[in-house]
C-alpha cells in the first residue's frame, strides 16, 4: 500500500460558455451540451500532483460521481498526472442534491481508501461550495477548506485560508478533507505524453450496489430539496451606449442623477 | 408561531447588515430566534431585538476561535435541539455555508445555499436562487427534515419590528471530533474605511483596463460612498486584493449601482454582478460583452471618463 493515498474529487459540468439550461424535470440539461472537468477542480488535481511529487510514495486517485460522459473529467485529470480513477455511475443517481451526492462520494472514497481528500473550492455549475465541508462531516475527519496554500508533511497538513476578515494559518492531522481555491497555484496543462499515458490508466466503474447504497436513498425522488420552478431571466434591456465625445463623464453624471443614484 | 433560527454574523458584537436582512426574512416564516456565537452578545442584543429577535441564544466558547468552523456547528446544533425550529437561516458567507451544510447533515435536513429571497409557502419556506451566472431564477423547497437555507447579502431591505430579544445562555459542549483543525494564527485584514463589498449600495469596479492604477476608480468610489471591486485579471496582476474580486471565484454583489471600468464582462465576472439593479460601464472597446448588460455605457478611455464623472459629481454637490 502507498504511504500517502490522495483522492481528488472532480466534477463534470456543462461548459459555462454555452447556454446552460434546465430539462423538463428541472435538473440540469446535460444533453447536447459540451461538458468538461469543472475548471476549479484542476487546482485540486494540481495540488495533489505537487504533494505527490514532494513525497516518495504517494498515489493520486481521481473520483467522480456523474453520468457516463463524466469519464471525460476523469480522463482530463488522469492526463494531468493522476494515477487511477473511480467513476460512480448509476441511472438512479440522476437528480441527486448535495446531501445525496456527498453520501455517495463519501462511500466511494472509503471504498478507495484515503489519507487526504482534495476538492475544488466550488463547482462551476451548482457552485454551492459546501460539498467538501459536508464530506468531512460524513467521513468524520478534519476539514481544511478554501485554502490558498497547502503543505503536507509527516502526516500533518498546514495551510492558509484567506477570509474576508482575516487570513488564518491552519493545522490538522491526516486523514483530512481539503479544498483549494483558484489562488493556490496555476494548474498544469496535460502534455501529449500525459494524454497518451492516461488512456492506459485504470478506471474503476462502480454502481450504487457496489457501494451498498439502495437506489431509493438517492436521486431526484429521494432528494432533500425540490426545485419547483426554473425561469430564464429576461435578458437585460440594453440601455444607452454612447461614444465619448469629451463629455462622456458629464453625461454619465446626468444619467445617474436622472435615476436618482447620486 | 413556530420559531426560526437566525445565525448572527457579527464583528465583535457589531451586527452585520445581512443578519438584519435574515431577521426580516425570518419573520415571514415564524418568530426569529437569534443564535449569537462569540463575545459581545449583550452589545448585539438591542439591535437583534429591534429587528425582531424574540430571543438571543448566546454562547462564547474558546473553541470558536481556536478551531476551524466545526465548534460553531456544535453550538448551532445545540440551539437547534433546544428550539426545534421550523427553519434555520444562515448568512451566505464561506463559513456560514459550511456551518449550514454540516448542520443539515447532522439533522437529516435539506440544504439550499445562496438564496436571494425566502417566502412562506404551503409546504414550508420557498427559496429563490439566481443560478447559471444569473441567467436563471429558480424557486425551491426543502422536502426532508428542517429547512436549512443560506441567504446572500442584499436579499431584503432590513425592516425593524421590535421584539423582546432577551439574552439566554446556550449550553454548548464542543466534541473532541470538532477540534480537528487548529487555527494556529489569525492575521486580521486592514480596514479600508470603505463599505463592505457585498453590502454596499454602490460598487465601482476596475479591470485590466486600469493598467495598474486604481486611483481613478477609488476616487469615484469615495465620491459615491461606494465599495471598490476588481476583476480577476486586476487581482491576478496584483493591483488589488483578492477580497475585492467580483465574480464566480470572488464576491457576488447585487448593489443598486454597479460601475465597471476597463472590464470586458467575461461570464465568470458577470456571475458576480449580473443581478445588480443598475449597471454602468466605461470601456474603450464598443464590442466588449459588458455592454450587453448595461443601462448606460460610455465607449471611451476610462482615464478621461471616470475622473470627469468624479469631478462632475463633486461639483454638483458643492
Ligand atoms: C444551479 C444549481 C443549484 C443547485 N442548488 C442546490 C441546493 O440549493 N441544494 C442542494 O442540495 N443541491 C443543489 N444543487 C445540486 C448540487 O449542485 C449537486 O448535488 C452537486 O453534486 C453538489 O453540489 P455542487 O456542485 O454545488 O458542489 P460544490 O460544493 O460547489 O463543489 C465543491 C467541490 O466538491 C467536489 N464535487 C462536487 N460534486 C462532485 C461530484 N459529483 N463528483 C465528484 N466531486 C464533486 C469537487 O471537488 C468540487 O470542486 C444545485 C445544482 C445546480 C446545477
Ligand atoms: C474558473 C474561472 C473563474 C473565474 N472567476 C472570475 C471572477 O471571479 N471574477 C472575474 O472578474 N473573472 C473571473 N475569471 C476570469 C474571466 O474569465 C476573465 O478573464 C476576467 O474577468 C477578465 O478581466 P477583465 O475584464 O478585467 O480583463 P479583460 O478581459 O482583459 O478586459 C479588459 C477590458 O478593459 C478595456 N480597456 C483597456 N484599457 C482601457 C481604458 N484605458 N479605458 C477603458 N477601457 C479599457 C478593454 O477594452 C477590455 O474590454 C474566471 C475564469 C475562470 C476560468
Amino acid at each position: 500500500m502507498k504511504t500517502l493515498r490522495i483522492v481528488v474529487c472532480v466534477k463534470y459540468v456543462p461548459d459555462a460558455t454555452c447556454d446552460r439550461r434546465f430539462a423538463d424535470d428541472l435538473t440540469v440539461d446535460r444533453d447536447d451540451l459540451d461538458g468538461l472537468l469543472s475548471e476549479l477542480d484542476e487546482y485540486a488535481v494540481e495540488q495533489a500532483l505537487q504533494i505527490k511529487e514532494a513525497v516518495d510514495d504517494a498515489e493520486v486517485t481521481v473520483v467522480t460521481v456523474g453520468p457516463e460522459d463524466a469519464l471525460g473529467a476523469l480522463s482530463k485529470a488522469l492526463s494531468m498526472g493522476g494515477d487511477k480513477a473511480v467513476h460512480v455511475e448509476d441511472d438512479d443517481l440522476h437528480g441527486s442534491d448535495v446531501l445525496g451526492t456527498s453520501s455517495v462520494l463519501a462511500r466511494a472514497i472509503e471504498h478507495t481508501g484515503y489519507d487526504l481528500v482534495l476538492c475544488g473550492m466550488a463547482s462551476t455549475d451548482g457552485g454551492m461550495g459546501v460539498l467538501p465541508s459536508i464530506l468531512a462531516e460524513r467521513l468524520g475527519v478534519p476539514q481544511l477548506t478554501q485554502l490558498s496554500e497547502l503543505t503536507v508533511k509527516d502526516g500533518v497538513v498546514t495551510a492558509r485560508r484567506d477570509g474576508d476578515l482575516a487570513s488564518e494559518q491552519l493545522r490538522a492531522s491526516l486523514p483530512a478533507v481539503v479544498s483549494v481555491t483558484d489562488r493556490s497555484g496555476e494548474a498544469r496543462y496535460p502534455s501529449f505524453k500525459g494524454i497518451m499515458a492516461a488512456k492506459k490508466k485504470p478506471v474503476e466503474t462502480l454502481d450504487l450496489s457496489d457501494l451498498g447504497i439502495a437506489a431509493d436513498e438517492v436521486g431526484l425522488a429521494a432528494a432533500w430539496t425540490k426545485v419547483d420552478e426554473a425561469a430564464q431571466r429576461p435578458p437585460r434591456t440594453v440601455g444607452t451606449i454612447l461614444a465619448d465625445d469629451g463629455s462622456g463623464g458629464r453625461q454619465l453624471a446626468d444619467f445617474l442623477a436622472g435615476r436618482r443614484l447620486v | 408561531m413556530a420559531e426560526v433560527l437566525v445565525y448572527v454574523d457579527h464583528a465583535d458584537g457589531a451586527v452585520r447588515k445581512p443578519t438584519l436582512e435574515l431577521l426580516t426574512l425570518a419573520r415571514r416564516i415564524g418568530e426569529p430566534v437569534a443564535v449569537f456565537l462569540g463575545a459581545g452578545a449583550e452589545d448585539a442584543a438591542p439591535t437583534l431585538a429591534e429587528y425582531g429577535a424574540t430571543k438571543v441564544l448566546a454562547a462564547d466558547e474558546p473553541e470558536f476561535v481556536e478551531y476551524l468552523v466545526v465548534p460553531k456547528v456544535d453550538a448551532l446544533h445545540a440551539a437547534f435541539a433546544h428550539v426545534s425550529p421550523a427553519a434555520v437561516l444562515v448568512p451566505s458567507s464561506v463559513e456560514g455555508k459550511e456551518i449550514a451544510g454540516r448542520l443539515a447533515v447532522r439533522t437529516g435536513s435539506g440544504l439550499i445555499t445562496d438564496a436571494v429571497d425566502v417566502e412562506a409557502g404551503e409546504d414550508g419556506p420557498v427559496a429563490t436562487q439566481s443560478v447559471f451566472a444569473g441567467s436563471y431564477t429558480t424557486k425551491s423547497r426543502i422536502t426532508k427534515g428542517t429547512p436549512v437555507i443560506t441567504v446572500k447579502p442584499n436579499s431584503a431591505a432590513p425592516a425593524a419590528a421590535p421584539a423582546a430579544g432577551s439574552v439566554e445562555r446556550l449550553a454548548v459542549t464542543v466534541a473532541e471530533a470538532s477540534k480537528g483543525t487548529e487555527v494556529v494564527s489569525r492575521t486580521a485584514r486592514e480596514s479600508t474605511g470603505r463599505p463592505e463589498l457585498t453590502e454596499a449600495a454602490v460598487v465601482v469596479a476596475g479591470g485590466r483596463g486600469v493598467n495598474g492604477d486604481f486611483s481613478a476608480v477609488e476616487a469615484l468610489a469615495d465620491s459615491l460612498g461606494a465599495a471598490v471591486g476588481a476583476s480577476r485579471a486586476a487581482v491576478d496582476a496584483g493591483w488589488y486584493p483578492h477580497s475585492n474580486q467580483v465574480g464566480q471565484t470572488g464576491k457576488s454583489v447585487s448593489p443598486q449601482l454597479y460601475i465597471a471600468a476597463g472590464i470586458s464582462g467575461a461570464i465568470q465576472h458577470r456571475a458576480g454582478m449580473q443581478t445588480s439593479r443598475t449597471i454602468v460601464a466605461v470601456n474603450k472597446d464598443e464590442e466588449a460583452p459588458i455592454f450587453d448588460l448595461v443601462d448606460y455605457g460610455v465607449v471611451g478611455d476610462l482615464f478621461d471618463v471616470v475622473p470627469q464623472l468624479t469631478a462632475e459629481l463633486d461639483a454638483r454637490r458643492r
